[in-house]
């Protein structure tokens, strides 16, 4: 069951017209300078009746998204000023302090619906940051309502789409290697809320996102051959798009229009890229030729472009085609050689992340679509499988640590900073970041 | 081969007493099942090599023990697709088993070991086990009886961190016979 909490989005209702922000010293991250201090902020959240339990468990999810960036810092100042949401803001107190930014917000319970407001205030410019804002949902979608703030937040100091109220598919896994089991399942994308989505009794692999998150793409192994499979996220029923039992059809990944799947089709032990339309999986049609391996497609954002594994040069490299196979050119030559595969188009168009190969191990990195601009963002471990927030500056990979055979899923953001695992109890691999959610 | 040679006896012990559904006898005589005896007529009933025409009772698990024993699994250098002479010669053997067997059908499964990515691995099983249906097919095997499918790097025979001599245990190609009632 994934029911969708409804918002009701209530901008500007507070606080009426706002006077124009400073110009001269904006409360402002960027992150791809590589940030070093976290920027302190203050969170004062009330009860605005019935909140209860629900007053700390909304603040707490607000403060591990901020501090989970690596660019914010939750502060608790002894000399605390007194707050009050209605009440004005004492800024030379609050700058006194040290810190930057102040939330001040309220949570009420009213019958079974959640009610959120926040203000965010730019201490040392004197002034708030953006509107006010109210949320309301069903109780059990109040993680949700408290992404919704931290999206805010992080949106307004950064100047970056945010990705905190956001779901990822994965594959967790059980049992020992030689009979891993695997399951697709969705999670928030803090490890909150875990899902299964498919049965322990068939291995798959890989899920993928919708680009409007309602559908995960995987590959199953329940006919005995590996076939493409399409799960509604709502209902969690299963299709078959792919059925030819002579021919495996693997490594799907949908246009940024959601209109067409490119994925891997094998037969007679050669592997090309096809195409599929969605609306009418039977015609498929390949899009590379020749002997080579060609796997793992991933889009451009703008849809006109497709990143792909292949050995034709002899070891496994990425290529950049038109989105008709045209004009394939070879993108990575690192340093040493190395292998490269699993590349993934940043939803912002600017950057590939992929996994590279060396004896030393696997690493994950980025470089621009071009090739150029190459960086490591992981040494000589066992990473693998980056993929994108809908941000663009954050990625999600598999880790398997040295000592044991137990995947775990790590997150770290565009500059190579901020890395951490995700929390989540069970193994996982293969992470798929769905899209911010509406 | 032993197995054919106990065929053609469980023929002639089931022929003779024209009683198909009964054991049969491990010490009946090895001629040719043509020719009439005295015990009353031969009843030619097929050829046992042909689908459909399996002996009633005929054991096949122990003709898939048999398989096993001529070498199941083949190994593969790193990256590498093609057979070695060592692979060539056991599946020269699976061949020889396929073609004297020929109810059966075959699937065979190609492994990679764990360095390269998921995706990459199962286009590489995918390469190996049509390198062995191919070698099959050249030693006689019909096309149509050996199915092919890939399991890249998810079914690994062992478990290793990195030795190589573990890694190259699951680099291989494991051809799995099922009798004719199994389908292909």
């Amino acid at each position: 069951m994934m029911r969708r909490a409804a918002f009701a989005l209530l901008a500007a209702a507070l606080l009426g017209p706002l006077p124009a922000l400073a110009q001269d010293a904006p409360l402002r991250i960027e992150i791809t300078e590589g940030v070093v201090r976290p920027m302190p902020v203050a969170l004062r959240f009330e009860d605005a009746g019935g909140a209860g339990e629900l007053l700390g468990d909304i603040t707490a999810v607000i403060a591990d998204d901020l501090n989970g960036t690596g660019l914010f810092e939750m502060t608790e100042p002894e000399s605390s000023p007194a707050t009050g949401f209605d009440r004005t803001v004492d800024y030379i107190a609050w700058k006194a302090t040290g810190t930057e930014a102040l939330v001040t917000g309220q949570v009420a319970l009213e019958g079974d619906s959640v009610m959120l407001r926040f203000r965010l205030f730019d201490v040392f410019a004197g002034q708030p940051l953006g509107d006010g804002m109210q949320f309301v949902s069903p109780r059990e979608g109040w993680r949700r309502a408290a992404h919704k703030i931290a999206d805010q937040i992080y949106a307004r100091i950064t100047g970056e789409t945010p990705y905190f109220d956001s779901r990822i598919a994965f594959i967790g896994e059980s049992g020992p290697a030689t009979e891993r089991v695997k399951r697709v399942g969705v999670m928030d994308y803090d490890g909150a809320g875990v899902k299964w989505l498919t049965s322990k009794d068939d291995l798959v692999l890989s899920p993928r996102f919708s680009p409007d998150g309602q559908t995960v793409l995987y590959t199953s192994f329940a006919s005995g051959v590996p076939q493409i499979m399409s799960l509604d996220v709502e209902t969690v029923t299963s299709t078959a798009l792919t059925r030819d039992p002579r021919a495996m059809s693997f490594a799907p990944r949908f246009s940024p229009d959601g209109k067409w799947i490119a994925f891997s089709r094998e037969s007679s032990g050669n592997t090309d890229i096809w195409i599929m339309e969605v609306a009418n999986p039977s015609f498929a049609k390949p899009i590379t030729l020749g002997p080579a391996i060609d796997t793992a497609p991933s889009w451009s954002p703008d849809g006109r472009h497709i990143v792909f594994e292949s050995d034709r040069s002899g070891s496994s490299q990425l290529y950049v085609m038109r989105a008709d196979g045209s004009e394939p050119t070879r993108i990575s030559f690192g340093d040493g050689g190395g292998s490269y595969g699993e590349p993934a188009w940043s939803p912002r168009g600017d950057r590939i992340a992929f996994t590279r190969q060396t004896k030393a191990g696997s690493s994950i990195g980025v470089m621009r679509p071009d090739g150029s601009g190459e960086q490591l963002l992981s040494e000589g471990g066992r990473d693998s499988g980056p993929s994108w927030a809908p941000n663009g500056r954050v990625l999600i990979f598999t880790r398997l640590t040295a000592d044991d055979e137990v995947p775990q899923l790590h997150s770290v953001d565009i500059t190579g900073r901020n890395m951490r695992p995700v929390a989540l109890n069970d193994a996982a691999s293969d992470p798929a970041w769905g899209p911010l959610l509406p | 081969m032993r197995v054919t040679l106990t065929l053609i006896a469980a023929v002639l012990a089931l022929s003779a007493c024209n009683m198909p559904n009964d054991t049969p006898q491990a010490s009946a005589p090895v001629t040719d099942p043509y020719v009439s005896t005295a015990g009353g007529n031969v009843v030619y009933r097929g050829d046992v090599n042909v689908a459909g025409n399996r002996l009633p009772g005929a054991d096949t698990v122990a003709l898939g023990a048999d398989f096993a024993a001529a070498g199941a699994t083949v190994y593969f250098a790193e990256a590498e697709t093609s057979l070695s002479e060592e692979a060539r010669t056991t599946l020269s053997r699976q061949a020889q088993w396929l073609v004297q067997n020929a109810g059966f059908t075959a699937v065979v499964e190609g492994h990679a070991d764990e360095p390269g990515t998921r995706e990459f691995n199962l286009a590489l099983g995918a390469r190996r086990a049509t390198s062995v249906q191919e070698y099959l097919v050249a030693k006689g095997v019909e096309a149509g009886r050996i199915r092919t499918v890939s399991f890249g790097k998810e079914r690994p025979a062992s478990i290793c961190a990195s030795e190589a001599s573990c890694l190259a245990r699951n680099r291989r190609a494991v051809t799995v016979v099922a009798p004719p009632a199994a389908g292909v």
